[in-house]
């Protein structure tokens, strides 16, 4: 259900390392939970960030969650078209709703993120 | 006076219900140490009629009607069309509450976005916001905001903002990083230019200048405007005077960023200082960072035009500790008041309100500069309120006024030692023209 | 049912709804060139009155309120008016009094203000008072900045404000304003503040614990002086968030549990309306340590008569113009002197007696987070209901069909799905038992046809609106050239 080729954070985010570049956005989990979403504080470009820090904030109308980055690295791009339509992070939170990509800094912090396969399980203990 | 709807029956049922034998089994979680043993020392309650001879009598412990006054600096005697108290006074507005179930909720929250489209028309703003609690508290809100906006440590302050809103803005910053400023006053009355640019730096957050300001004088905002903008800084227009917005030219016409400022003018009688109504508006491009509720356009499922609160996201119930402002109750209610003043009064009303403001004061300026002794102070443009100096000084015109019932105006040594013998005017729509030539006639007996 | 339109809808040129007085001093032309003068406001209405006097009749109509309604409202305490505390607030002695009138004029203002300042020090134990906030949130501002200066005069004004995770979002809003870091403190399994958890919390960098008793929830922290305790044996102050007053006035009082400063909601516990979100009060008491820090300016009798003392040099200032909302102050010193003692008392009695009625009835229908004892207001949650798909915001959208306002429910965070429900002391075993009733139907409606209450109201002036669209694309003023399309 959840995409294997991606790692995931226990903070909801999901990461997808290509190379050395990182595509990052929230899991379809963190999007049910926010509704629908409305604005996204994006970071600036060339930003760099460590693992757990703040990459921005997503806004729903009754709700507000900050994104935490799942590795450490430089925002080398954001998702634009999130300003006009951040319902996108809804519709699409794996694909079109991605809200930064990354240079990806100390490679050895993907091991502390979960595969797709404990995510599950892990969503499924929040549940219980 | 008890306001309990339960009957004895009631109350057995009740307690049967929840499966307890008496009312103080429910306050068993609570520790004896703490109980009280005995009632409150409070005075013998009052049955209705008694508790408004009660109030009457205290009332009549003031000894300020029956004099004409003419007394402004932040809180001014305005016309209240009969209509507002009427209005208002329907339980409808007076007992809901926040609108926070939009279906609910219709009439507050229409009454509170046609509130929002008057403020940004007077003031050619773009948003605004549903109220705060007064100008002093919009002031400080506001430069709060401009802080957040810019980062930046420096806030330039005209001398000439009132003082209470200089102090409730001091207040506000004290535990935060920001320096106020003071800009001096000219000697014509207004904020003194040169200083102005000498003091505004790249450091400059945002500069607050109020017009007219404390000493009646409107302010040159295009070229105040002109110079903030030039060191990158953000305007905050504050207007204690909001009738004034129906004829001189609008804050935002002049490049305001921000303009906060005190609605009592627009139909809340003087009632001692408050309640009265913070108002706020500034460009849409700053909207996340705008404090205060706002209510918005959206639709129904049936397709039906609403209106709800919105981008609340801001605000402290969501954002906690990050929000814009810890502000939750505001003064919807005065809003509503002034809603229907300026509907009822509507354009050309607002315009004459402030039109008679001008020519009376005026009138009475000239007179009274007329008689020997009493100087104007400040030669900048006033609008209803002035600043006059007298030769006797103003203790001895101010005791003679009052022997005659009249109360000429505010004693401004207090709050700049520099002008003492000096008193602000304030003359308004309400005051007819033997009003003033009393005055001018009780004045004129003191400088004999 | 029509709707309504908007003012500058039916706004058209030529049309006057007031006329002044004709202008009696000579006319000056010529000073007008003085100014710069504005442009004809745009847009601005203009109607004649008898368009202004439907229009808003008709909007008030599409409102709820106490005079109609039950709100049962967590929190919020939103007990009926009183008529007669309208009336003395409109004297006209208050009315018209201005407030730069000279003291010895306004004599009947100031003891106004003193009197009630005495009687609230009575009913909460504490030993002075201001008046000047205008809210709570304004209220609890001036608590955190008072404690800020105290501690500030004794060395150190520490860096942290320990906050329960069950608090109102005032709470951190207004520790932050004063320049605080906001700690949560996490809810035992009682609902409680953790004593072990604020024993380790409770250090030497913490300024105060923000404490409201009792708690959202509706349960009374009963380890009250033990937690003060722990907090002053760390030179920590308690600030008490005096919303829930409702449960203890007359009963109990907060300066005899070790509080410090607490703050009041007039328009909560003393019933002053809520005017569709203002104007209240929210006056804030304090023991004689933290007094010399109080706003300026603080009423004084003296034996010439009562006057504003200014001079105070450890004050921390304004927090808004004049003396606060003294119409409001009014109403409640006429609630407070028409109830007396006993009625005080009442209030508490009946309010607790009223909400744990309520529960007693539905804690089998709702589910109920904690099991404590609650006093006068408590936390059900939609767990039951979401098994089918049905939400707390669905349910509160379907009591609306059956003419009831909802609880609330945007906290306690601690409790998901929260209903949170106060009913108050003034109202009728009917009107509880009709939101009973309407609470069990609405349940049954969530197991057999939950579709009812998810697209719900039904009946309602408008139905359900779309708050998506209205926070993605604001359009937060009506424009003459029609809808605003960009953002």
């Amino acid at each position: 259900m959840y995409p294997s080729d991606r790692y995931y954070s226990r903070d909801h985010e999901w990461v997808k390392i290509e190379g050395d570049t990182a595509t990052i956005g929230i899991t379809d989990f963190a999007q049910k939970q926010l509704g629908d979403v409305v604005y996204i504080e994006l970071p600036a470009i060339g930003a760099k960030l460590d693992v757990h820090q703040t990459i921005g904030v997503v806004e729903s109308v009754k709700a507000v969650s900050d994104v935490y980055s799942p590795i450490s690295g430089e925002v080398i791009a954001v998702n634009e078209n999130l300003n006009d339509s951040p319902e996108v992070m809804n519709q699409d939170p794996h694909g079109k709703g991605w809200i930064i990509r990354m240079k990806v800094g100390d490679t050895t912090d993907q091991e502390k993120l979960m595969s797709s396969v404990d995510y599950e399980k892990y969503l499924e203990g929040i549940a219980s | 006076m008890s306001y309990i709807s339960l009957s004895n029956d009631d109350k057995k049922k009740m307690l049967a219900a929840i499966g307890v034998s008496s009312l103080e089994e429910l306050f068993c979680c609570i520790p004896d140490e703490i109980r009280l043993k005995k009632n409150l020392a409070l005075p013998v309650p009052l049955a209705e009629p008694e508790l408004v001879s009660c109030f009457e009598e205290l009332g009549r412990k003031n000894r300020e009607s029956g004099r004409t006054s003419f007394l402004g600096a932040g809180a001014y005697q305005h016309l209240i069309p009969y209509v507002v108290d009427y209005l208002s006074s329907r339980g409808e507005f007076i007992s809901p509450y926040t609108p926070y179930q939009p279906e609910v909720s219709q009439g507050t929250l229409q009454v509170i976005f046609e509130y929002q489209t008057l403020i940004c028309q007077l003031t050619e703003m773009e948003i605004a916001n549903a109220s705060l609690y007064d100008g002093g508290s919009a002031v400080a809100e506001a430069v709060l905001m401009a802080h957040r906006l810019s980062g930046k440590p420096n806030i330039l302050v005209a001398e000439t903002l009132h003082p209470q809103y200089k102090s409730v803005l001091k207040t506000y910053v004290k535990n935060l990083d920001i320096n106020i400023i003071e800009v001096n006053r000219s000697e014509q009355g207004g904020v003194d230019l040169d200083d102005f640019s000498q003091k505004t730096n790249a450091e400059t957050s945002a500069v607050v200048c109020q017009s007219p300001n404390f000493v009646g004088v409107v302010e040159d905002l295009d070229r105040i405007s002109e110079q903030t903008h030039s060191q990158g800084a953000l305007l905050i227009v504050a207007i204690a005077e909001a009738a004034s917005l129906g004829i001189l030219k609008a804050p935002g016409a002049a490049g305001a960023d921000i303009v906060a400022g005190e609605g009592q003018s627009f139909g809340l009688p003087l009632s001692f200082g408050g309640p009265y109504l913070g108002f706020m508006a500034c460009k849409k491009d700053f909207i996340r960072q705008f404090p205060g509720r706002i209510a918005g356009q959206t639709k129904d499922v049936d397709g039906q035009r609403g209106f709800v609160l919105t981008l609340s996201t801001r605000e402290q119930h969501i954002r906690r500790e990050k929000a814009t402002s810890n502000i939750c109750t505001n003064q919807a209610w005065c809003a509503l008041r002034a809603t229907i003043f300026l509907e009822t009064l509507g354009r050309e009303g607002i315009r004459e309100l402030a039109y008679q403001n001008i020519q009376k004061a005026h009138y009475a300026l000239e007179e009274l500069s007329r008689i020997k002794g009493v100087k104007r102070k400040f030669s900048g443009a006033v609008f209803n309120e002035f600043v006059l100096e007298f030769e006797p000084g103003w203790s001895a015109v101010e005791n003679h006024l009052r022997r005659n019932m009249v109360l000429g105006g505010l004693n401004l040594e207090p709050f700049f030692p520099e002008l003492k013998d000096c008193a602000l005017v304030c003359v308004t729509e309400v005051h007819g023209k033997d009003d003033i030539d009393t005055l001018v006639r009780l004045v004129s007996e003191v400088l004999r | 049912m029509n709707r309504e339109p908007l003012i500058f809808e039916i706004s058209a040129e030529g049309k006057r709804g007031f006329r002044l007085p004709v202008l009696d001093v000579r006319e000056n032309r010529e000073i007008m060139n003085c100014f710069a003068l504005r442009r004809d406001v745009a847009g601005f209405p203009q109607v004649s009155e008898i368009e202004v006097v439907r229009h808003f009749t008709r909007l008030s109509q599409a409102n709820f309120c106490i005079d109609t309604t039950f709100y049962p409202l967590g929190s919020c305490t939103m007990k009926y008016n009183p008529k007669v505390n309208e009336k003395v607030a409109q004297i006209g002695n208050f009315l018209f009094s201005h407030p730069y009138a000279p003291e010895d004029l306004v004599q009947g203002n100031l003891e106004i203000l003193k009197t009630m300042e005495d009687m609230l020090c009575e009913i909460t134990g504490m030993e002075a008072f201001t008046l000047q906030p205008s809210a709570g949130a304004q209220g609890e501002l001036v608590g955190m900045m008072l404690t800020r200066a105290h501690l500030q005069d004794k060395g150190n004004p520490r860096k942290i404000v320990l906050i329960p995770d069950s608090a109102h979002g005032t709470n951190p809003s207004s520790a932050h304003s004063c320049g605080y870091r906001v700690q949560e403190i996490k809810s035992n399994e009682r609902g409680t503040i953790d004593l072990a958890a604020l024993s380790q919390q409770m250090t030497e960098d913490v300024a105060a614990l923000m404490i409201t008793n009792p708690n959202t929830l509706g349960v009374f922290e009963s380890d009250i002086l033990r937690i003060a305790k722990i907090v002053h044996s760390k030179g920590g102050l308690v600030y008490m968030d005096g919303a829930n007053m409702n449960a203890l006035i007359g009963k109990f009082r907060p300066g005899d549990m070790g509080v410090d400063v607490i703050h009041l909601n007039l328009h909560k516990t003393f019933s002053t309306p809520h005017g569709g979100g203002g104007p209240g009060a929210g006056p804030v008491g304090v023991k004689r340590h933290l007094a010399p820090y109080l706003p300026v300016p603080v009423v004084e009798k003296t034996a010439s008569g009562y006057i504003f003392n200014y001079h105070r040099p450890k004050s921390i200032g304004r927090v808004r113009s004049f003396f606060g909302n003294f119409l409001v102050v009014i109403k409640a010193l006429a609630y407070i002197r028409s109830l007396g003692a006993e009625g005080l008392r009442e209030i508490s009695e009946i309010s607790v007696l009223n909400s744990n009625y309520i529960r007693a009835r539905l804690e089998d229908v709702y589910h109920l987070k904690y099991s404590a004892p609650t006093l006068h207001e408590c936390v059900f949650s939609d767990k039951f209901q979401r098994e089918h798909g049905v939400q707390n915001i669905d349910i509160a959208k379907r009591l609306i069909d059956f003419g009831l306002h909802p609880p609330t429910m945007s906290f306690p965070l601690i409790v998901p799905g929260a209903l949170m429900v106060e009913p108050t002391e003034t109202e009728t075993k009917k009107e509880l038992d009709a939101f009973i009733e309407a609470m069990k139907r609405i349940a049954q409606e969530a197991k057999v046809s939950p579709d009812m209450v998810k697209s719900a109201p039904h009946a309602s002036y408008v139905r359900r609106l779309d708050e998506t669209a209205a926070a993605r694309n604001p359009v937060l003023r009506w424009e003459i050239d029609g809808e605003r399309k960009d953002k």
